[in-house]
């Protein structure tokens, strides 16, 4: 079974973020970047499908040089080799021109199932996966949260709205979007992490036709979403005054203690 | 020319998925402005009466797409459906709520057309003779404003409750157009869906919900929430990520994953506030929000907030509560 395993980078999620100057984008000069909290989750469960029936896992990313840290640790992790789509400014490419890069890069490897996280932690489309897979003719579940692949089929589990589930069974090839949470991420060893740097990361460079196609969906500006309550903040920085102020202010403002 | 609004409508075996409503209250509000009609679309087999629960609504009409492969959702054959009706309408726009089951076929279906969604936008208002969608990014730390080229069809999902299903407007009848289709390969075969065994812990009715997230960083520290609680008589739940750590089970999970609430007091612990976990407590009565990230988007909704160390607030806060219950 060979797995292809979509991953994003993306800013950290602690990182405190500022506006460009142009009010377009993040200024990414100084952030910390990380892995797009589904697309770990994507990366355990194809490990575990290896495990389970043997083959390889591949892992994708697309972005400049620094999406090496991705690879290199997803690499420790226990991924066979990987493909790097070397691009500087393909932030701001639509979903649609996302997938048909990325569905390029993966054709010629005729995966047997591809994976991706169920949406980014920065654009958040949530789009991406189940476009490569209309685009590569592949057959698709979202929102899995859990996963039986035998060699020719597969069942998954799909996450609907307000608990409730469903089942799906489908023939291989096909791709999946991950949810995050399905099963426990395991850690980088030492010998993993020795081993990765021996492994493949192999480069490829899209067409300029397509990193320079103008996206259909032009972001005109960012900002800091505008309030809908007025928010009284409390102590000043001093947490235990803010604490004792709340809870007087609960009894006799709120009267909800 | 392409023209008009069409709306996908969601149901499950010819029960109407609410949401739906908010998406004809789009294409109704936003329609009035750019003075483009809005039309309905009922994917089904064909002995369902969706389409005339939906005719009356204010619509051109209501496109009622038939085939016994409809019966039950799978993304290949809704794909093919709408991609039918879409091709017969030639609609300017194609509006539909961000459900998850949106999420499962509308990007196959927009990919169809060479294009990809504006998704989950939080709002939209027309500019001239443009539409700008808003969505958040960053897990709803920023807002981002979208312009489409304005080649037909545009496709857009909005967040669930970024319109209201009691503002679709009520009108004189729309007629129904039947269309019989046929439908390609479904390569997908789904069974029933199912909830998991009775949920243990109903949140949806307590007073008080104390609520942790990230920030309580190991399970040793959830004592200090459950301490809370208690002396508020509340029920303990969580963010996602605590669940997913099987820190605390899944039925104390809220969110779009989980119970969505509203209790009178809603405190909470280390939570920034995605979107996901948002929807499922935002109208609460009165919100607390404790964090140590000043922009996190939990500070948006809060009524009272304090920036700073929950390890801190948390103790002082019990405290001070259990003095005024005289505890």
């Amino acid at each position: 079974m060979k797995i292809l395993v979509m991953m994003k980078q993306v800013a950290n999620k602690d990182a405190i973020l500022r506006i460009n100057k142009e009010a377009t984008w993040i200024e990414e000069g100084d952030l910390s970047f990380e892995v797009s909290e589904s697309d770990g989750y994507a990366l355990e469960e194809a490990l575990r499908v290896r495990e389970k029936l043997g083959g390889e896992v591949v892992v994708c990313s697309m972005g400049p040089q620094r999406v090496k840290s991705v690879i290199k640790d997803a690499l420790a992790r226990g991924a066979d080799r990987a493909i790097h789509v070397v691009g500087d400014n393909l932030a701001h490419v639509s979903p649609y021109t996302a997938a048909t890069i990325l569905a390029d890069a993966i054709r010629d490897e005729k995966p047997d199932l591809v994976m991706t996280g169920l949406q980014s932690d920065d654009h958040g489309y949530g789009q991406t996966g189940v476009i490569m897979a209309e685009l590569l003719g592949l057959p698709h579940a979202t929102i899995v949260i859990e996963l039986d692949a035998a060699a020719d089929k597969l069942r998954v589990k799909r996450e609907l709205e307000s608990g409730w589930y469903q089942w799906y069974t489908m023939p291989l090839p096909a791709l999946l979007t991950i949810q995050s949470g399905i099963s426990q991420i395991r850690y980088a060893t030492l010998k993993g992490i020795m081993a990765a740097k021996k492994k493949e990361i192999k480069e490829v460079t899209p067409s300029a036709e397509l990193t320079g196609r103008a996206s259909h969906q032009k972001i005109e500006k960012i900002y800091l979403p505008q309030k809908t309550k007025q928010t009284q903040l409390l102590g000043n920085g001093d947490a235990k005054a803010g604490a004792a102020e709340l809870a007087q202010k609960l009894h006799s403002e709120a009267r909800v203690i | 020319m392409s023209n008009g609004i069409l709306v996908f409508i969601e149901h499950r075996a010819g029960t109407l998925n609410k949401s739906s409503l908010e998406a004809i209250a789009a294409a109704q509000t936003l329609g009035s402005a750019l003075q483009q009609t809005a039309t309905a679309a009922v994917l089904g087999d064909a002995n369902i009466n969706l389409p005339q629960e939906i005719s009356s609504y204010e619509l051109d009409k209501v496109v009622f797409a038939t085939s016994p492969k409809l019966a039950d959702y799978t993304p290949d054959a809704y794909a093919d459906g709408m991609e039918q009706v879409i091709k017969k309408i030639d609609p300017a726009f194609v509006f539909l709520t961000h459900t998850y089951q949106v999420r499962d076929f509308a990007p196959k279906l927009a990919a169809r057309f060479g294009k990809s969604l504006i998704s989950d936008c939080i709002r939209a208002q027309v500019v001239g003779d443009k539409l700008t969608f808003t969505r958040r990014i960053f897990l709803g730390k920023l807002d981002a404003d979208v312009t489409s080229d304005g080649a037909a069809p545009v496709f857009a999902t909005f967040q669930t409750g970024a319109y209201r299903p009691d503002q679709a407007k009520k009108g004189s009848g729309a007629p129904v157009e039947n269309l019989a289709l046929e439908i390609g390969d479904v390569r997908m075969i789904p069974e029933a869906p199912f909830q998991e065994a009775k949920q243990a812990v109903d949140l949806t009715k307590a007073d008080v919900i104390v609520a942790i997230g990230r920030g309580i960083k190991s399970k040793d520290n959830i004592a200090l929430a459950e301490k809370l609680a208690e002396v508020l008589g509340g029920d303990l739940a969580a963010s996602r990520p605590i669940c997913d750590a099987e820190w605390l089970p899944i039925d104390r999970q809220i969110g779009s994953s989980g119970q969505t609430v509203s209790p009178k007091l809603y405190i909470a612990l280390g939570i920034s506030g995605a979107i996901q976990h948002l929807v499922g407590m935002k109208n609460s009565g009165t919100i607390v929000a404790i964090n140590k990230d000043a922009e996190a988007p939990i500070f948006d909704i809060a009524d009272y907030g304090i920036v700073g160390d929950l390890f801190e607030a948390v103790p002082v806060l019990t405290e001070e509560i259990k003095k005024i219950k005289g505890l």
